[in-house]
C-alpha cells in the first residue's frame, strides 16, 4: 500500500469510527425513550399503578367479622408500662376502626420511644392497612409520663376467607435520642 | 532542534534521525513510543495519588470511632479514589501499553493517527487537574460514589460542573485512543499478517477499542443529561418533573459494566503473552481465547442490570441478568483453563512477570468466583452495598488489572529501555505485592459477610480486627509500590545492557522482539514480511 492509499484508507475509517461514537452518544440518550417504552410493555414502575397501590376505598363488608387481637411488648422489664386498651375487638372488613394503648414511661429520665408492629399469620399483612399509626413517628416522653396511643386501621376486604383472627402486635423500643 | 540540521538537508528527512530535543519532544510529541510512555508515567502518577486516598481511607478504618478525617471528606476520598484509579490510573496505563506495543507487533511504523494521539494524551492532564481541583472549591470534591447518582450528585458544590467537564474529558480521550487503535490495526499491519495471526495482546486492545467507542459516548451522555438537569431545567432524572433517577442506574451501568470490561480485557492479552514466554510453550488455544475475549465482550453489553438488582425490576429481569452474568463464567473459564493448559508440562521459569502472571491467573479467577456468588439474586440482596462487593472488584482490579501491568511493565521495560532492571527487587516487589494485597484485600470478603456496609467512616466494633489487619494490608501494599517506582526509573538511567530477545527462554515470539532494546525512535519503517 503506498503512502497516500495509507493516508486514504486510515481517513475513511476514522471517519466511519467517528460516526460510530456519535452514535453511542445519540444512544445515550435514546435510552431516554426507550426506558419509558420498557417500563409501560412491562407495567413496571407505572406512576397511574403506584398511586392506585397507594391509596385505599373498599366497601364495608358487615356479613363478615374478623376478630383483631391487641397485644404489647417491651424489649426490657420495667421501662414502659405499656398496654392495650382492649384485649380484642370485632371488626368488619371495609372500615375504618380506631385502637388504642395506653403508655408510661416508668424511669426517670425523658426518652423518644420508637413502636414496632408486627402482623400475624403473616400472609395478612398486606391486607392491614394502618391510616394512622404512633408507630409511624418517633414518640417522645418525659420522665414518668403517661400516654393514650392511637392507630386507626381498615381490614381490606379482599383477605383471604380463610382468616378470621388477625394479631397486632407493637414492642416498644428506646429510639435514637433526638436531642 | 535547529542544530541537528546542518548537514545535508536534502536527504536527512528520510534518515533515523532522533527525538527533538527539550519539553518540545513531549508537548508536540507525535512519535508512538514518546506518547506511550508519557501515558504510562502520568498513570503511575496517578496509580500514587488515588493510591494517597486509599490510604486516607483506609488510615481512618484501621479503628472504629472517627478519628482523622470528617464524614464528608471521608466520602469525598471514596470517590475521588474510584474516579483516579479507574480513569487516570487503569485506563491510560493500557493505553499507554497500546501505544508502545501495537505498532511494535503489528509492525507499523507508528500509530495511525499520530496527532490525534497527542491530544487524546494532553487532555488528561487537564481531566485530572481539574477532578482534583473539585478538593479545593466550595462544597468540596464529588462525594456521592464514583458512579454519580442523582439526586446525591445533584447536591455537589461548586465541583459538579468541573466534575461533569473532568469526565466528559476523560471520555474525550479514550474514544480518540480507541479510534486510533482500531485505525492503527485494521490499516497497518505488516503484509501477510492476518487477522488470526495478530499477538494476542492486540486482538483484545482491538475488541477493547470497540467496546470503549461503543460505550464511553453513553456516559458522556448520561453526565451531560446530568448537568442540564443542574443547569438547564430539564427533568431526566428528576421526579418532580417526570423523570426518574433509576434511569440514571440504568444508562450509568449500561456504560459501567462494559468499562469493567474494558479495564480486564487488555490484561488477558498481557498475560496470555507472559505465560507462553515463560512456559517455553506456545499459548493453547490461541483462536479459543480470541473467541472467549469477543464472548465476554458482546455479554458485556447485556448484563448491566445486576449492579441494581435492590433496585427493583420484574423477576424476568432478574432472572435475565442472573443467567446472563452467570453465563460469563464460561468464556472467562476458557481462558483459565488455556493459561493452565499452556504452563502445563512447560518448562516454567519464574522471572518477575511471570510471578506477576500467574499471581494474576490465582488471584484473578478468585474475584470472578465471588462475582459469581454476587450474580445470584438472592445472594445479592444480602451483599449488595457491603464490603464483599468491594473485596470482589478490588481483586479483580488490584490483583487483576494492577498486576497484568506490573508484569507487562516487567515484561517489556528491557525492551523500551535497553537496560535490565534489578531483578532481585523486582522479585521483592512482587512477594510484597501479594502477599500485602491479599492481607488488604482478603478480609474484606469477612467484613462484608457479617454484614460491613461499604462507604462508611465509621463501623461497629464488631468489625475492628479484620479492618485493622486490611489497614495493615493497605499500607504494606502501599509503600511496596514506591520499590515499583524505583525499580522502572533506576532501570531508565541505567542498567546491564539487555539483548534484543531479553528473555533467554528463546520464545518471546512477535516483532518487537526482532528489533533491538531499545528499538530506534522510528521503527518498521519498512514494513516486515509476516509468514
Amino acid at each position: 500500500m503506498s503512502d497516500l492509499e495509507q493516508k486514504k484508507a486510515n481517513r475513511s475509517l476514522t471517519r466511519q469510527l467517528w460516526i460510530f461514537a456519535a452514535g453511542s452518544f445519540a444512544f445515550g440518550f435514546a435510552l431516554v425513550p426507550l426506558y419509558d417504552v420498557i417500563c409501560d410493555v412491562t407495567g413496571y414502575g407505572d406512576r397511574t399503578k403506584l398511586v392506585e397501590a397507594s391509596s385505599f376505598t373498599a366497601e364495608e363488608d358487615k356479613n363478615r367479622t374478623i376478630t383483631i387481637e391487641l397485644l404489647s411488648d417491651s424489649p426490657q422489664v420495667g421501662d414502659w408500662e405499656f398496654r392495650p386498651e382492649q384485649g380484642s375487638l370485632q371488626v368488619h372488613p371495609g372500615r375504618l376502626y380506631e385502637a388504642k394503648f395506653y403508655a408510661r414511661n416508668m424511669r426517670t429520665q425523658a426518652v423518644v420511644a420508637q413502636a414496632i408492629p408486627s402482623i400475624a399469620p403473616l400472609q395478612a399483612t398486606k391486607y392491614f392497612h394502618k391510616t394512622e399509626c404512633f408507630c409511624f413517628t418517633p414518640q417522645p416522653f418525659d420522665a414518668q409520663q403517661e400516654r393514650e396511643l392511637t392507630v386507626r386501621f381498615i381490614v381490606d376486604p379482599k383477605l383471604p376467607q380463610n382468616i378470621d383472627r388477625l394479631t397486632l402486635s407493637y414492642v416498644m423500643y428506646d429510639g435514637k435520642s433526638t436531642s | 532542534m535547529a542544530h541537528a540540521h546542518t548537514h545535508d538537508a536534502a536527504h536527512d528527512h528520510h534518515d533515523d534521525h532522533g527525538p527533538a530535543k527539550g519539553i518540545g519532544r513531549w508537548l508536540f510529541a507525535t512519535n508512538h513510543k514518546d506518547i506511550g510512555t508519557m501515558y504510562m508515567l502520568f498513570s503511575l502518577l496517578m496509580f500514587f495519588i488515588g493510591g494517597a486516598m486509599a490510604l486516607v481511607i483506609r488510615a481512618e478504618l484501621f479503628q472504629p470511632g472517627m478519628q482523622l478525617v470528617d464524614p464528608m471528606f471521608f466520602n469525598q476520598m471514596t470517590t475521588m479514589h474510584a474516579l483516579i484509579m479507574i480513569f487516570g490510573a487503569v485506563m491510560p496505563a493500557f493505553v499507554g501499553l497500546a501505544n508502545w506495543m501495537i505498532p511494535l507487533q503489528v509492525g507499523a511504523p507508528d500509530m495511525a493517527l499520530p496527532r490525534m494521539n497527542n491530544f487524546s494524551f494532553w487532555i488528561l492532564p487537564f481531566a485530572f487537574t481539574m477532578l482534583l481541583g473539585t478538593l479545593f472549591v466550595p462544597g468540596g470534591g464529588p462525594a456521592g460514589g464514583w458512579t454519580m447518582y442523582p439526586p446525591l450528585s445533584q447536591q455537589l458544590g461548586d465541583g459538579f460542573p468541573m466534575l461533569i467537564f473532568a469526565v466528559h474529558l476523560m471520555g474525550a480521550s479514550s474514544i480518540m485512543g480507541a479510534i486510533n487503535v482500531i485505525v492503527t490495526i485494521m490499516n497497518m499491519r505488516a503484509p501477510g499478517m492476518s487477522l488470526l495471526k495478530m499477538p494476542i495482546f492486540v486482538w483484545t486492545w482491538l475488541i477493547t477499542a470497540y467496546l470503549l467507542i461503543a460505550v464511553m459516548p453513553v456516559l458522556a451522555g448520561a453526565v451531560t443529561m446530568l448537568l442540564t438537569d443542574h443547569y438547564f431545567g430539564t427533568t431526566f432524572f428528576e421526579a418532580a418533573g417526570g423523570g426518574d433517577p433509576v434511569m440514571f442506574q440504568h444508562i450509568f451501568w449500561f456504560f459501567g459494566h462494559p468499562e469493567v470490561y474494558i479495564m480486564i480485557l487488555p490484561a488477558f492479552g498481557i498475560v496470555s503473552e507472559i505465560i507462553p514466554t515463560f512456559s517455553r510453550k506456545p499459548l493453547f488455544g490461541y483462536d479459543a481465547m480470541v473467541y472467549a475475549t469477543a464472548s465476554i465482550a458482546f455479554l458485556s453489553f447485556i448484563v448491566w442490570a445486576h449492579h441494581m438488582f435492590t433496585v427493583g425490576m420484574p423477576l424476568a429481569g432478574q432472572m435475565f441478568f442472573m443467567l446472563a452474568t452467570m453465563l460469563i463464567a464460561v468464556p472467562t473459564g476458557v481462558k483459565v483453563f488455556n493459561w493452565t493448559a499452556t504452563m502445563f508440562k512447560g518448562s516454567i521459569s519464574f522471572e518477575p512477570p511471570m510471578l506477576f502472571a500467574i499471581s494474576f491467573l490465582f488471584l484473578f479467577t478468585i474475584g470472578g468466583f465471588s462475582g459469581l456468588m454476587l450474580a445470584i439474586v438472592p445472594a445479592d440482596f444480602q451483599y449488595h452495598d457491603t464490603y464483599f462487593v468491594v473485596a470482589h472488584f478490588h481483586y479483580v482490579l488490584v490483583p487483576g488489572a494492577v498486576f497484568s501491568l506490573m508484569a507487562a511493565a516487567y515484561y517489556w521495560l528491557p525492551k523500551w529501555t535497553g537496560h535490565m532492571y534489578n531483578m532481585k527487587l523486582a522479585k521483592a516487589h512482587f512477594w510484597l505485592s501479594t502477599i500485602f494485597v491479599n492481607v488488604l484485600f482478603f478480609p474484606q470478603h469477612f467484613l462484608g459477610l457479617a454484614g460491613m456496609p461499604r462507604r462508611i467512616p465509621d463501623y461497629s466494633t464488631q468489625f475492628a480486627d479484620w479492618n485493622m489487619i486490611s489497614s495493615i494490608g493497605a499500607f504494606g501494599f502501599g509503600l511496596s509500590q514506591l520499590l515499583f517506582a524505583y525499580i522502572v526509573f533506576a532501570c531508565i538511567r541505567g542498567g546491564e545492557k539487555a539483548t534484543d530477545k531479553v528473555w533467554d527462554s528463546g520464545r518471546p515470539h512477535g516483532l518487537e522482539w526482532t528489533l533491538s532494546s531499545p528499538p530506534p525512535y522510528h521503527s518498521f519503517e519498512t514494513a516486515p514480511e509476516v509468514k
